[in-house]
Order: structure tokens, then sequence, then C-alpha cells
């Protein structure tokens, strides 16, 4: 499984608030979490991202409440991926657990630059720079996680397994 | 490489030899967990599954303790999910009102939370049981509902930092008193992804309640789990509860510690943390602040040997006029020694009230929330903005002790302040 965009970079500590404002939860249809996916990180990032495009970020990426509202967001605005220095523990969790593939390498958070066009393969967690021509190597996913996010995530991997 | 107590659980209940820090694993969980907030959604995600049954029926946990009694029609409506599920699935443990208490505080008491265990609960406080020796964290609504399913769930083993109590207890100093220190040393993201470890010669002497307390508020430092060792104290009290099998595990000499603490608790004072954040920690001592109300209870501090403590500092006392003390038991069991012993008349006669075992207020829910510009003391573990009720009131997290003299005092106060 790939992802393959352009990078959109953000810093570090970006909190569950800035990808999804509270403000908006009153609802918990992902299409209308994603209209406002990032709103407060960037006011302008729905309207210059394209379907496929990267999130790379610095540390600690969904720090804040537990929302899951904040993945969800981010899944639903068509982003393949997020790359980041690190992430908030719950974030990872919920993210891992409604399929939406992210990435942690601190290397590849660091050297992509924004507008990068970025190729990650998931089976090998080679982190591919196509306009830089560098390559960055992150942990893969094993066979088990990637099971999740291919089948679009926990719930739907528990569905395939029982039946 | 060797490794730690929660490397060991984890690795067990993956079946595999060992585990790294880092490594993504697929391991059985032993006792599954959600609360009258988080498991109608884990219900109705498991039901949209169409599966006929949970994984295992006995180890499935519905306890409805947040805002129990019923609080408002909606709240109602929640547990009534969680009964009626409950029926439908055969689901032994489940305790409504007469039965129920704190969740944290109720599971240990029933002897469901082993050594060596792997438990998750959709609550962050279930780290809680690491106060056991099992590895124990808290995780969302999706996560619970896949694991009453499958009886499994996905981790990443947890690097580890090691905390090492010495020295002697000063008095009126407790576990509650050792984690505030600790999250006030670290900060509130300190252990973020991390196993806290607690050990030492002031560990060992600790009881099981004030090892709970600590395990409790590993979360609040960001932990994944708080975890202690078992020793005689454990097996004593675990014997006492259970009579399943459990395994031991212990860390081994040579397993890795991102970083290693040593505190001299002989310098450590009662303390409290202001508002709004665990890690703003200051000496209770001549702190002085005014307070409106003072809360002892929760699954951090409302077992019996807190009430006994807050007894011991009350008796004989009055709340000062311009203050509301709530004392709430965190069980029904807890509940029952409070009275037989007599606690109840202590608090009674100091013209506090006893409430029925709920979190209540802890997280703002009822019997207790604060009004614009009120100050609470609270033996809770959260003092988060608009925590116990209005965004501009105030918590201050504190021992047994300390919060039953600054009842007494109208202000926050060290406990041999009282005269
Ligand atoms: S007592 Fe407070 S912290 Fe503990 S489970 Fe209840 S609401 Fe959560």
């Amino acid at each position: 499984m790939k992802a393959h965009g352009k990078a959109w970079k953000f810093g570090n500590d970006i909190n569950t608030d800035e990808i999804v404002p509270a403000r908006y939860l009153n609802t918990s249809d992902p299409d209308e979490l994603a209209k406002h996916c990032m709103e407060d990180a960037d006011e302008k990032f729905m309207e210059k991202m394209a379907p496929g495009d990267i999130i790379v970020a610095g540390s600690n990426f969904g720090c804040g409440s537990s929302r899951e509202h904040a993945p969800i967001a981010i899944k639903a605005a068509n982003i393949s991926c997020v790359i980041a220095d690190s992430f908030a523990r719950i974030f990872f969790r919920n993210s891992i657990n409604i399929g939406l593939p992210i990435v942690e390498s601190p290397e590849a958070a660091e050297e992509i630059n924004e507008g990068d066009e970025i190729e990650i393969d998931f089976d090998s967690g080679t982190i591919e720079n196509i306009t830089t021509g560098k390559t960055h190597q992150a942990k893969p996913f094993p066979p088990f996680m990637q099971d999740i996010i291919k089948k679009g995530g926990l719930m739907n991997k528990v569905r395939s397994e029982l039946s | 490489m060797g490794m730690t107590i929660s490397q060991k659980i984890l690795a067990a209940h993956a079946d595999r030899d060992e585990v790294t820090a880092g490594d993504l694993i697929e391991a059985r969980v032993d006792l599954v967990l959600g609360n009258d907030i988080t498991a109608p959604i884990a219900i109705k995600e498991f039901t949209d599954l169409n599966i006929k049954s949970v994984f295992d029926p006995e180890k499935v946990a519905l306890i409805p303790d947040h805002f129990t009694p019923n609080k408002d029609i909606k709240s109602a409506e929640q547990v009534k999910i969680l009964r009626e599920f409950s029926k439908a699935q055969g689901i032994k443990h489940f305790y409504d009102v007469g039965r129920v208490g704190v969740e944290h505080a109720l599971l240990p008491e029933l002897g469901l939370t082993r050594p060596g265990m792997l438990i998750i609960g959709a609550d962050s406080h279930t780290c809680t049981y690491g106060a056991m020796g099992a590895f124990s964290t808290g995780v969302g609504s999706t996560d619970m509902a896949a694991a009453m399913a499958v009886g499994k769930t996905w981790f990443k083993v947890p690097e580890a930092m090691k905390f090492i109590y010495e020295g002697k207890l000063q008095p009126y100093v407790s576990g509650k008193d050792l984690i505030l220190h600790t999250i006030g040393d670290i900060g509130v993201d300190g252990a973020l992804y991390r196993s806290m470890e607690f050990t030492g010669t002031v560990i060992s002497s600790l009881s099981i309640e004030g090892r709970m307390t600590m395990a409790n508020m590993a979360i609040e430092a960001g932990g994944k789990n708080g975890i202690i060792e078992p020793d005689d104290i454990t097996l004593e009290y675990i014997r006492s509860r259970s009579s399943e099998e459990f395994t031991v595990y212990s860390s081994d000499k040579d397993a890795e510690y991102v970083d290693v603490r040593e505190y001299d608790v002989s310098k450590i004072e009662p303390l409290v943390a202001y508002p709004h954040l665990p890690e703003n920690v200051k000496p209770a001592r001549e702190s002085g602040v005014k307070i409106d109300q003072v809360v002892i209870g929760s699954c951090t501090n409302g077992r019996i040997e807190d009430l006994r403590v807050a007894a011991e500092v009350l008796r004989g006392r009055k709340v000062h006029a311009d203050v509301r003390l709530l004392v709430i038991p965190a069980t029904q069991e807890i509940y029952r020694k409070a009275l037989y012993e007599g606690l109840f008349n202590v608090f009674l006669e100091a013209e506090g009230i006893v409430s029925a075992p709920t979190c209540g207020p802890c997280l703002g829910g009822h019997m207790g929330v604060l009004a614009a510009g009120e100050k609470c003391v609270a033996t809770t573990n959260r003092n988060f903005v608009g925590r116990m009720g209005h965004p501009k009131s105030e918590v201050y997290l504190s021992n047994p002790a300390v919060a039953a003299a600054s009842a007494v005092m109208g202000k926050i106060c060290h406990p041999d302040e009282l005269k």
C-alpha cells in the first residue's frame, strides 16, 4: 500500500483543537468535520490541499483532548498520510483504529520541505522525496497494523476476522 | 537485553518470548472495562458488528459510576444501555446502584485486577491496576468495542522510566504526595508514552491503597501505565480478594530505562496541585488559599484508608462556616466499612455530608458542582479548567489529611496547623 502527494508542513505540538476546533463538534459526520480540517492551524488549508496530499509535522502531533474527531477529520479530508517527528499517545491509537495512516520519522519530518512530492510505501516504511531525491526509512507497521489501515479501521478488521 | 515488568506482561500476552520498546504488538486482554460514558459508544460499535456474543462474558466489566445514581434522563438512558447489554450478553461484572462503586476502586476490591494481567479500559485512569502488578491502560471506545469482540488489542511497547523512593515519610505524607511530587518534577507530559515504574523502600512499605493512588495518576504525567512489582503486601491483598491464579512478573536487572529518578521522601511535605494542571505543585503549609468546598473521594483517594485519615483529622472538629465538605466513599464496601467504624459520625458531627458511591463532582457531573469563582480542595486527580463545574472555578488537588484540615481551617493548610 502506498501514499503519494504533496507535503504540507506544520510545527510542533499541533493539538486536536487546531486539527478540528471544538466549535464544530456538534456533529460527528466525517464530511462536515473534514471541512474544518486543520482550520485553526492554517485557515486556508482545505482550499489549498488536494486529495492524497500529506501532512508533515513536528513533535507531539495530536496532543490535547482524546477526541476521535481529529483523525476522522484528517482522513475524511483525504489526506493520505501524516508524517511526524512524534505523535501524542491517544491520537496515535485513534488514528490507527479509524484507519488513518501515520508514520513516525523525525528525519523525514525535519528534512521534507513544504510542497515536496512524497511517496510512502507502508509495507517497507520507505519515505521517498521525489522532489529532492532523498529517501527516509521509518519503522514499517507490522502486518496486522497494515491490515487495520488497509481495511479502513479496527472495526472493519474485526468484522473481516469474524466473518 | 532484559525486560521490564510491563514489557514481560505484554510479551506474555502476545505469545512472544520477548518484546522491545517501540515494537507494535497484538495481545490478548484479560479484562475489558467501560463506564456509563464510554461503554454506550462501544456497545453501539459492537452491535454494528452483528455478532452474537462478546469474546468472554466474564472478562468484560461494565461499571456505571460517573453519573450514578442517574442524575438526569440522559444519564439514565446511558446506564440502561449498559444494563440491557449486560443482561443480553450474560455479562457477569455489571454492577448497579447498591452494588456499584467508582470503577477503579471497585474492580480491585472484587479481585478482578490481579498481578500479571493485561487490562484495558475505556477510561484514562485504568492505569490504577498497576498497583497490583498488572499492565493496565486507558483506551478509546473503538478499542473497547473491538476488544469486547475479539479479546485482543494492539499496543506499542512502551519505554520505561523508573522512580525510586527512599527515606522516611513525614507525618501526613502519603502516596498522593509522592505522585504529585513526581508529576511536579517531570511535568504533565514527562512520561508521555512510557511506563512509570515505582520502586524503592518507601514503596515496599506503602499500603495497597497508597500504591493505587500513585498508579492512578500515572496518566497525569502522560504515562501509558504506572506499575509496582508485586510483593507480600500485594499478594496478601490479592489472596484476600480472589482465589484465581495469577502470574507475578518483575523487571530484569538489566532492563532498560530511559530515565531513572531517585527521590528522598524525607524532604517531601504534604502537597497541593494548584489550578489548572497537576504539575503545579506547592507545599500545603501556609498556602492560605481560601476555599468554598472540599471533596474527599474518587478513584484516587476514596478508599477506606483515605476516609480513616480524613476522619482522624476531623474528629472533634467542625468544618469552617464558609466551607461545604463532601465525603464520597468510592464503593459500597468502603461505605459499609466506614459506617461500621463510626467514621460517618465523625463526618456528620463535623457538619460534612456523606454521599453514595459515585464519580459525581470529580468530573463536574453532579453532587457538588462548582459555581464561577469558587475554589475546591479535592482528593481527586485532575484540576483542569472547568473540571468540577464552571470554567472559572478552581480545583486544588491534595491528600485526604490536607483536604480535611483545609475544610476545618477554611483555607488550604498543613494538618499540623490545626490547633
Ligand atoms: S472518580 Fe473521577 S477520575 Fe476516577 S473514574 Fe470517576 S471521574 Fe474518572
